[in-house]
């Protein structure tokens, strides 16, 4: 990347308390530049999906600051909608519209947000459902189709509204296990393309391949911070250390 | 094979009830001496009018032909006027105004006549309902304090008055402060009724959507009323469908009540019929049996809808 000094997430002392007293974020900053994928991990409960969703705003923060693309997501006048259309996000669960079919799916968002018109939101459409292998379920409702399928149909929805910035919430942890590899091959083929993917994932194999830098949080603190080979192989703090001694 | 064999049994069992129930009623007619007229009732529905014909010009009854009379005016004219029944014999001297004789049409009778106004009100009020079921429905799932609290004040109004009270409410207060129709108050008091349900059907409907689909909705940029419109409503009607059927189905049965400020429908024609008649236990059956085939057909038609929609789920 020739500007890759730019950034284009920055969260700055991101705190958030859930109604019920648990404190989620305790004073999270990170910045990610344009291009790079960010991989966090970290044990269950440690407030990975929700930093996720405060960068699209699914979850709004108690102090702290997050700019995307140059915009302050967490000012109250910030029109939401124009920043989130530019970042996809991929759930754990799918979330796909169980009313529509594959193919309008994909096509909804680009035609009322976007704006774009029937014909060329199909096309859009059709060139994401075969870059992510289910053009031929086009016409299927999502009941038909196994978790991988419907991941890939979300996947597609979400590539359709050529999306600058990508999120990812453990894509892969709803699978059965059959279907794990084709996502993450398709995560990967993603992060060889370019674009910037913040990746909240278990999937070790993928954060040491795919990840230009891994991000460790517990406690809803990020607790240490670095390249593939700085976490994995020289891990300074022993809470990483514990947490690498149990998944690897 | 032993289980259908008793399937059939039972089946047998339920036509003799049935037969039992009808034997009962007919006895039980016989010892307060009524004595049934089923004749008279198919004239309620539809029967035939007669038109009376009368001559355009003064003249002379020349002949018939075709069903026509030929009548030659004092001008010499000739005329060919259609009359079913003619009362003049050939060569009858007529002045302009006498009567020719009549043709006969079917028209509808004061059941059919009632049984059109129930449907009309109804189909109006549904109408009503659902946009203030609608409207109230997601008020009351809002953050807004005053659209929640206008909400919850209107629902538990409604549901905590009788209907009856709450159609003279609108047809006198209301009604005349907006100077409506009897028609257009009959069907806006009982829209407001059954609107207030309508809106908890909806508000339980919206509410059974699963979060997630709201926020993918969200995160790929459409707005509050994107997603309203085209993710949580289109899966919520098709939860509610059944709720909402049984409701228009008790919408057009309260539609009798609205026989109380004088709405000529299908229960206020019955009670003329059966004041300039004797029948009073015929009229009620057929108007019963009236209402059921409204309602009922209402009910294959939900039961179509939903098998319709069942495939993309
Ligand atoms: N909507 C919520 N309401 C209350 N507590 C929540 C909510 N969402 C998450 N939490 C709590 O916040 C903490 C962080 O959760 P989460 O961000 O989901 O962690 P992770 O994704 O790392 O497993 C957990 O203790 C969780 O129980
Ligand atoms: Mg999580």
């Amino acid at each position: 990347m020739s500007d890759s000094s730019e950034n284009i997430i920055v969260a700055e002392n991101v705190s958030k308390t859930f109604p019920n007293g648990v404190k989620a974020l305790r004073d999270v900053s990170l910045d990610v530049k344009k291009g790079e994928v960010v991989v966090i991990i970290g044990a269950s409960g440690s407030g990975k999906t929700t930093f996720l969703r405060t960068i699209n705003q699914l979850e709004t923060v108690d102090s702290g600051k997050i700019i995307v693309e140059g915009v302050d997501v967490t000012d109250p006048k910030t029109n939401l909608t124009k920043i989130r259309a530019d970042i996809g996000m991929v759930f754990q669960h799918f979330n796909v519209f169980p009313h529509l079919t594959v193919l309008e799916n994909v096509m909804l968002a680009q035609i009322l947000v976007r704006k774009r018109k029937k014909e060329e939101a199909e096309r859009i459409a059709m060139e994401f459902l075969t870059k992510v292998g289910i053009a031929d379920k086009k016409d299927e409702y999502p009941t038909n189709l196994s978790g991988g399928q419907k991941q890939r149909v979300a996947i597609a929805r979400a590539l359709a509204m050529h999306p600058k910035i990508m999120l990812f919430d453990e894509a892969t942890s709803a699978l059965d296990p059959e279907m794990v590899g084709g996502i993450l091959d398709i995560m990967k083929q993603l992060a060889k393309e370019g674009i910037t993917m913040v990746v909240v994932t278990h999937e070790m194999g993928f954060a040491r391949e795919a990840a230009d830098r891994i991000v460790y949080m517990d406690s809803g603190k990020i607790v240490e911070m670095g390249t593939p080979d700085e976490i994995f192989n020289n891990p300074k703090t022993d809470r990483l250390k514990q947490f690498l001694s149990q998944i690897l | 094979m032993r289980r259908k064999k008793h399937t059939l049994l039972w089946n047998i069992a339920f036509v003799l009830v049935i037969i039992g129930i009808g034997f009962f009623i007919y006895k039980a007619s016989l010892r307060i001496n009524y004595s049934w007229n089923w004749r008279a009732v198919p004239s309620y529905l539809v029967y035939k009018a007669e038109d009376e014909i009368d001559a355009p010009a003064p003249g002379i009854v020349e002949g018939y032909k075709d069903g026509e009379l030929i009548l030659k005016t004092e001008k010499n004219k000739i005329l060919h006027i259609k009359v079913e029944h003619p009362i003049l014999k050939k060569g009858a001297v007529v002045n302009e105004g006498d009567e020719l004789g009549y043709n006969t049409h079917y028209k509808a009778g004061p059941l059919l006549v009632g049984l059109y106004m129930t449907i009309k009100v109804s189909l109006v009020s549904i109408v009503m309902a659902l946009i203030i079921g609608l409207f109230t429905g997601l008020m009351r799932i809002s953050e807004n304090p005053l659209f929640k609290n206008l909400s919850t004040v209107y629902i538990e109004l409604v549901r905590g008055t009788p209907l009856l009270v709450q159609i003279f409410i609108v047809y006198f207060f209301i009604g005349t402060l907006f100077s409506m129709t009897r028609f257009i108050a009959g069907a806006f008091a009982l829209a407001v009724f059954e609107g207030a349900y309508i809106a908890e059907i909806i508000r339980a409907g919206i509410q059974s959507i699963p979060r997630g689909q709201t926020e993918a909705a969200l995160a790929l940029g459409m707005n509050y009323f994107q997603i309203m419109r085209y993710i949580i409503i289109p899966q919520a009607f098709k939860r509610v469908l059944p709720a909402l059927a049984g409701q228009f189905i008790s919408l057009i049965k309260d539609s009798s009540l609205l026989s109380i400020i004088s709405l000529t429908e299908l229960t206020k024609a019955g009670r003329e019929v059966v004041a300039s008649t004797f029948s009073p236990f015929e009229v009620w059956f057929t108007v019963a049996a009236l209402y059921f085939i409204v309602t009922y057909s209402l009910s294959l038609f939900d039961r179509y809808l939903e098998r319709r929609l069942a495939g993309d789920e």
